[in-house]
């Protein structure tokens, strides 16, 4: 499972961010870390320092791409232009597999820079899968989409966040960037119960994870990026890891970023969630 | 519901308590979104208006440290807001968020007064930073390509990321006192924030003689250069088309320097643009 059609067969392990305040440190001391997802949009430039960069960083390492402006859920096809600056990228990094978010943030060709909640409609899934498939077709590489964390929900939804990921990524035949911090904001925020969510995703199509901090707030939880992973969204990791198997995962962590070596160290105390999920399944293979 | 995410935040940066009808926003809001066990519709709708806002504001901010510094707060926010009503992103990416700024600055002098026409050089100059900063670059010119060639019929291109200002405030200067460790940009619109140092540079934006500055990369590194008026002409006429010959005679048209002098110059000067990997040839 781990190594699947969504994530190029690649088995990456542990990942990071690449960000800004790293480059210096990655750039000088070469850190051993199994892989860094970029976000594609800072590094659709037509030249410059952020390029080469991202060149110096595939001499050394394996890079998995992670977009923030597709916008698969938004109304009207992308952007071709979008998409050619997005192709020539792929080409570049040569990522097994390309991961954006469940969501829209556009409209009539002005953009949010946000990532919305949608409206869990089968016509919306539709429209939706229709767009994922198109993009894939496009950039000729496999689509995980991400679930995102959310603070509004819609009169108009017709099944749960769950079910409308799961008709999205069935429809479009793609894979699912199954971010384990965002179902726990959400579930706080909407009050469902995180781990009927992880338990009723399409396990099968999980090519990759994600981990983060959240902020609490009086009424809300925020999903800021800014602090290590809190103790249940470690649970939820546990969880998913046991029914999808070892996943390629990726520790976000996009504000008041400490050292590199700290940021790593957190992302590493995956390994012993994966440890275990290994062990149950020796277990589990005996008997 | 984007037109509620993207309006403009009232005082106390609170979603707009009345709708676009003039009716109740809470209201308006309740039909499409649901409460939750602790917010209302509204209270929801409002997180994300704010993110909105404070995301693209920031965003402004970090692209042009310089302006915020010369107008200072109270100024800087509204304005960056009113451009930001009048000009939504329309690019996936926040890097372009500031490129219909000038245009939107020369429209408002009263907005600007009394920085009105230094605000105009602060804000040409910072945009040219982000052009320069991950702006294409064409393949450099050699000498085997100047060889031989008639300087009568040669047109020489300058590298896209090159912009030629012509500046009344020394905002070179300003920009870098500013600066809290010499760092330049580091990536543009997501870049990481400069610390500014606003009172230590204030002092040296006063209005002075006419200065031509070059905003440019060398080893993808920014770097500004202020040029002699000659110089400016020279590069503004090739970037336009011209050939060399003609680009020469209308740098040097309203020069005292004899032929020789301006011989010798013009090879200084081409000298060090070709180290400086300014010139490329025309596509």
């Amino acid at each position: 499972m781990p190594a699947n059609q969504h994530n190029g067969y690649t088995e990456y392990g542990i990942g990071l961010g690449l960000r800004v305040p790293h480059y210096r440190h990655i750039l000088a001391n070469k850190p051993t870390c199994a892989w860094f997802e970029i976000i594609s949009e800072n590094f659709m430039v037509d030249g410059g320092r952020p390029l080469e960069v991202l060149d110096a960083i595939l001499e050394q390492y394996q890079v998995v791409q992670h977009g923030v402006s597709m916008y698969f859920g938004s109304a009207g096809k992308p952007d071709r232009t979008q998409l050619r600056r997005l192709k020539n990228l792929v080409k570049r990094t040569k990522t097994p597999w390309l991961s954006d978010h469940l969501c829209w943030g556009s409209v009539d060709g002005s953009y949010s820079h946000d990532l919305l909640p949608m409206p869990y409609t089968r016509e919306a899934a539709i429209r939706t899968a229709e767009k994922i498939r198109y993009v894939r077709d496009f950039l000729e590489v496999p689509i995980c989409v991400e679930n995102v964390s959310s603070y509004m929900e819609f009169h108009a939804s017709e099944m749960t966040e769950w079910e409308f990921l799961t008709e999205v990524v069935e429809r479009a035949d793609c894979g699912i960037l199954l971010d384990v911090n965002n179902i726990y904001v959400s579930s706080r925020n909407h009050g469902f119960d995180p781990m009927k969510y992880i338990e009723a995703v399409p396990h099968h199509r999980v090519g990759q994870m994600h981990i983060a901090g959240h902020t609490k707030f009086e009424k809300y939880i925020l999903d800021t990026h800014d602090h290590p992973v809190l103790d249940p969204v470690w649970k939820l990791y546990a969880r998913a890891t046991e029914l999808c198997g070892v996943t390629a995962t990726l520790l976000e962590w996009d504000d008041k970023i400490p050292s590199f070596d700290e940021v790593h160290a957190e992302a590493l105390k995956a390994n012993q969630f994966i440890d275990e999920a290994r062990a149950a399944t020796v277990q589990h293979d005996r008997n | 519901m984007y037109a509620a995410i993207t309006r403009p935040l009232a005082r106390g940066d609170r979603t707009q308590r009345r709708w676009f009808d003039g009716s109740s926003t809470a209201r308006a809001v309740a039909k499409l979104v649901k409460p939750s066990r602790t917010l209302r519709p509204v209270e929801r709708v409002e997180i994300y208006n704010r993110m909105y806002w404070f995301r693209i504001l920031d965003s402004m901010a970090q692209d042009f440290p310089g302006l915020k510094a010369l107008l200072g707060d109270e100024k800087f926010w509204p304005l960056v807001e009113r451009y930001l009503a009048a000009n939504p992103s329309r690019s996936f990416t926040l890097r372009d968020l500031g490129s219909r700024f000038e245009k939107f600055i020369t429209r408002e002098p009263k907005l600007l007064a009394p920085y009105f026409e230094a605000a105009c050089d602060m804000v040409r100059f910072e945009w040219s930073q982000i052009v320069a900063f991950d702006g294409p670059s064409r393949p450099r010119l050699t000498k085997r390509q100047l060889a031989g060639v008639d300087p009568g019929k040669l047109r020489i291109a300058l590298q896209p990321y090159l912009s030629i200002l012509t500046c009344r405030y020394p905002v070179d200067e300003y920009v870098l006192a500013l600066k809290h460790d010499g760092a330049l940009r580091a990536e543009a619109s997501n870049a990481v924030a400069e610390r500014v140092e606003a009172k230590q540079a204030v002092g040296l934006l006063e209005r002075g003689s006419v200065l031509h500055i070059a905003v440019h990369r060398v080893d993808n590194q920014l770097y500004y250069k202020r040029l002699e008026p000659e110089a400016a002409r020279l590069l503004r006429a090739l970037r336009a088309g011209r050939t060399l010959v003609e680009a020469c005679a209308v740098a040097f048209s309203r020069s005292k320097k004899d032929e020789p002098e301006q011989a010798e110059t013009i090879q200084r000067w081409f000298s060090l643009w070709t180290r400086l990997g300014w010139l490329c040839a025309q596509e």
